[in-house]
Formats: C-alpha cells, sequence, structure tokens
C-alpha cells in the first residue's frame, strides 16, 4: 500500500519546486489559476507562499467537460473568476489530482476563450497515473500508481487532508 | 409523472412552473448565475451543446424571447435554425405533427415553442421522440416559465432572499402567461407575500386559489412592496369590452412617480416587455433608477442557457 504524503508536505514541495521552474521559463509576473475546487484550495496557499502580485484566478471547468453529454451538468458550477486579462500572461495552473488528464485540457480550452497566454505551466499536488491524454505536469508533489478503483480525496477547505480512497462503483 | 421530469427528477422538458420543487427552480437560478460569467468572457461561448441542434419554432410573433432563445443555443455552442411558421408549410396545409416529425427526421434535439394556444408546447412534448426536448416559449395565456425565472433571477440579484418580499403583479391579468408563470414561481421559492393588482375585468375567477392577495386600487396594493411587477395590456388578446379605454386604463392602474411612491423606497420595477408607454407605465418610471427592465433581458440569456442546457444534459444517459 502507497503512503501519501500529508497535505502541508505535498504543497511545501511545490512551493519549493515552482519557484526555479519560473525563473528558469523567464516567467515575469506570472499569474495563478486554480482548478474548482480542490485545485483553487491549493492555489489559495501557494498564491500567498509564492506572493504572486495579481489575484488568485479560479476556474469551474463544467461547461468545458468532455462527459458532459453522458453524465449530466453538475448541479453546482461556480462562476469563473479570472481577476486579470489572460493575454500574453504567464500562467502557473493548479490542481489537486491529475488522473486522465482530461480536467487539465478542458482548463487549458476555457483559459484560451479568455485570451492567449504566454505560457501555462500546470502544477499538481499528486500525480496518480491513468493518464489518457497527453498532457504532463511540470510539478507535482508526489506521484503515485494507483489502481482505477482507488481515489485521492482531498477534503478542505479550512484544513485541508489528502487521502486514499476506495471508488464506489 | 411529471411530463417535465426524467426518472432521475431531473429536467427534461420546461412547459411550466407549476409542479416544479424549490430545489429544481433554486438549481435553475444557480445555474443561470454561473452563465452569466460565460457573458464577460471575450469569447462569449461555452462549447456544452457542440453538435446539437435547438429550433426556434415561433407560431406567434416575438422579438426579444426569439432572440434571447438563439443568442441563449449560440452562447452553448449549438446550431439554431428558426423557423417562421406563417411562411413554412403549415400555411399550405401540413399539419404541426407533420411538420415536428420533418424537424426531428432532421436530427433535430431541442424545439422552443410559442404557440397561440395553451397547450401547445405540453402537446408538442408529449409527441416528440425520446432525445428530444421542448421549451415552452409561451403558450396563449397558459405559461411563459422562462419570462417568469429571469424576473426571479433578477429579483434575487437586486434583493437576495424571497422570504421577506412583497411583490405587486399589476395589470392584464387575466390575458397575461407572465403573470400565472410568476405567481407560481414566487410561491414555489417561498416569497413572503404576492399580490395582483387589477382591475375585477382584468382578473380570472378563481386567481385566490393561486395564492395571491387581490387588489382593486393602485393606492392600497402598492402600500410596501418590494417589487412591482407591470403586465403589457394585451390588447391584441382582449375580446369584448374588458376595458373601457386605454386612457381609463392608464389613469387607474398605470404606475406614474406617484404611485410608486406608496412602494417601499428601494423597490424595483420590471416589465417583461414590449411596454406601452403612458398605457402601463409612465416614461420617467419606465427609464428611471428603480427600473430593472433591461437588465431582466440581460438576464434572460443566462437563465434561458441555463434551462437549455439542463435539459439537454437531462436527455444524456442517468448519472
Amino acid at each position: 500500500m502507497t503512503e501519501l504524503a500529508n497535505v502541508d508536505t505535498l504543497i511545501e514541495r511545490l512551493a519549493q519546486q515552482l519557484p526555479p521552474l519560473i525563473r528558469q521559463r523567464r516567467m515575469e509576473r506570472p499569474v495563478m489559476i486554480g482548478i474548482h475546487t480542490g485545485g483553487a484550495w491549493i492555489a489559495e496557499r501557494l498564491h500567498e507562499m509564492l506572493q504572486i502580485e495579481e489575484p488568485l484566478g479560479t476556474l469551474d471547468i463544467s461547461f468545458y467537460r468532455d462527459d458532459f453529454s453522458r453524465i449530466g451538468m453538475n448541479p453546482q458550477v461556480r462562476p469563473s473568476r479570472l481577476p486579470f486579462d489572460v493575454e500574453d500572461r504567464h500562467v502557473i495552473l493548479i490542481d489537486d489530482v491529475i488522473y486522465t488528464g482530461r480536467t487539465v485540457r478542458a482548463a487549458l480550452n476555457e483559459i484560451f476563450d479568455w485570451g492567449r497566454p504566454a505560457s501555462v505551466l500546470l502544477a499538481v499536488l499528486v500525480d496518480r497515473g491513468g493518464r489518457e491524454l497527453p498532457i504532463a505536469p511540470d510539478a507535482v508533489g508526489q506521484k503515485l500508481e494507483l489502481p482505477p478503483d482507488q481515489h485521492v480525496k482531498l477534503q478542505g477547505p479550512n484544513s485541508l487532508s489528502i487521502a486514499i480512497q476506495q471508488t464506489l462503483v | 409523472m411529471n411530463l417535465q421530469l426524467d426518472s432521475n427528477g431531473r429536467l427534461r422538458h420546461f412547459l411550466t412552473i407549476e409542479g416544479l420543487p424549490r430545489e429544481l427552480l433554486t438549481q435553475i437560478l444557480d445555474t443561470a448565475e454561473s452563465f452569466s460569467s460565460v457573458i464577460g468572457k471575450p469569447v462569449k461561448k461555452v462549447p456544452l451543446l457542440r453538435g446539437r441542434t435547438v429550433v426556434n419554432l415561433f407560431f406567434e410573433a416575438s422579438t426579444r424571447t426569439r432572440t434571447t432563445f438563439e443568442l441563449a443555443a449560440k452562447r452553448l455552442s449549438a446550431d439554431v435554425l428558426n423557423l417562421d411558421i406563417g411562411t413554412s408549410s403549415t400555411v399550405k396545409g401540413e399539419t404541426l405533427l407533420d411538420t415536428l416529425a420533418n424537424l426531428e427526421a432532421m436530427q433535430c434535439d431541442m424545439f422552443v415553442v410559442r404557440h397561440r394556444d395553451s397547450g401547445a408546447a405540453h402537446f408538442i412534448a408529449r409527441h416528440v421522440g425520446p432525445g428530444v426536448s421542448v421549451i415552452n416559449a409561451g403558450d396563449g395565456r397558459h405559461a411563459h416559465p422562462t419570462q417568469a425565472m429571469l424576473d426571479m433571477f433578477t429579483i434575487r440579484q437586486k434583493k437576495g432572499d424571497f422570504a421577506p418580499l412583497t411583490v405587486a403583479i399589476v395589470g392584464d391579468i387575466m390575458h397575461s402567461r407572465v403573470a400565472r408563470s410568476e405567481i407560481h414561481a414566487l410561491n414555489t421559492l417561498g416569497a413572503g407575500e404576492v399580490r395582483v393588482i387589477a382591475p375585477r375585468t382584468l382578473l380570472p375567477p378563481d386567481i385566490e386559489d393561486l395564492g395571491v392577495r387581490v387588489f382593486y386600487k393602485m393606492e392600497q396594493g402598492l402600500k410596501d412592496v418590494d417589487v412591482i411587477c407591470m403586465l403589457r395590456l394585451q390588447r391584441e388578446r382582449m375580446e369584448g369590452a374588458a376595458l373601457p379605454s386605454e386612457a381609463e386604463f392608464y389613469r387607474q392602474y398605470g404606475l406614474n412617480q406617484q404611485r410608486l411612491a406608496l412602494a417601499k423606497p428601494n423597490a424595483i420595477v420590471m416589465h417583461p416587455g414590449p411596454i406601452n408607454r403612458g398605457v402601463e407605465i409612465e416614461s420617467s418610471v419606465a427609464d428611471g433608477p428603480r427600473s430593472v427592465i433591461l437588465p431582466q433581458v440581460t438576464n434572460g440569456i443566462a437563465v434561458r442557457m441555463a434551462v437549455m442546457a439542463m435539459a439537454m444534459g437531462a436527455v444524456g444517459e442517468p448519472a
């Protein structure tokens, strides 16, 4: 059984990895966007730790999902908020867990409807394997290979905790 | 079994407010709120209904409703067909069901229906195939549910909670599908008090049964209300002499500044349009700071997006 590090450790790892990446890619005055809901919670912490000057953006990608016609609409869709102009900006995109890659695909599509970013860097707390699309994170808190019947669950927002759970079928 | 819901209780057709649970109405308002952020993006579109076809089936003239339905469908990336029935096959003698069967054979996914007869949208919903949704864009005197929901959205946007509100609906209640849908929506969402203000000749006989307080005089009915919903005088639906004259109607029931002053100081004024200036409402009120008539039009797009997306989603495989 794989052990999952605690949330604070994982966030700390991302906070360590990101500044060298940002320098290396010459991302000047980057903006940060968290994917609703877990990604937004993580982004809130990183946004403060990295002292990003623009306010944090959040995306709810429900309207961009590719499985909409199969699962119907999520009843609680929050409005996406990007309180800055994406055009020509360097974007740090944050999600809690990367699995198939479909959420990130949807998030990229939505970001491009707001403008053309100069670059996008992807940081995730946990990469659990199982990709179905050619999408890879640039910064990862922890890498795991989970079987399809397990998933990683982030709980929050007040005190964050993360755990591996059995998926109910 | 409610014709409007699928076996999971999700919206399949949107025909009337009557009989829908409060949770579903709230879900429509919440979803519309999410869609209102789409309108602020440089690309005012989401790919939700890409590849789906929406047919606007208008048997009765409409500008605002048809164009906002068209905009809503386009912002969801659907393809839109506008069918002006006056100039199409029905004049050549084709029946309504034959027209529908032909449209379905062209693989259309949704019909937005406006018709002068009450019950027309229900009739169509009962006859479409299993994958097709029907939205009522106004049928006779019966219902205009998307108009009522955009009014509810506007009220919630300006006032927050429904519970403490007193809402007055003023004018031609008898001929108004908007009034009926608004009354059902306000009562389902738990508005504190719903009033109707009209002359006896423009009130249906059992109106109290819908859960409203009836007033025959503006001076009494407008006292301390939070929201005033004006209605258009339905001259084209008027049969016989329900009114002495428009001038007389305006003298007794027109909303002017003096009467507006009877409502709460922060009361808002709504109207579904098109407004008859100097018949139901004074221009200075319609264009004044308390009027939310134009925000209602803007909100209509987000609300219609919500209803279309929800109905089309429910048609897919169950979760």
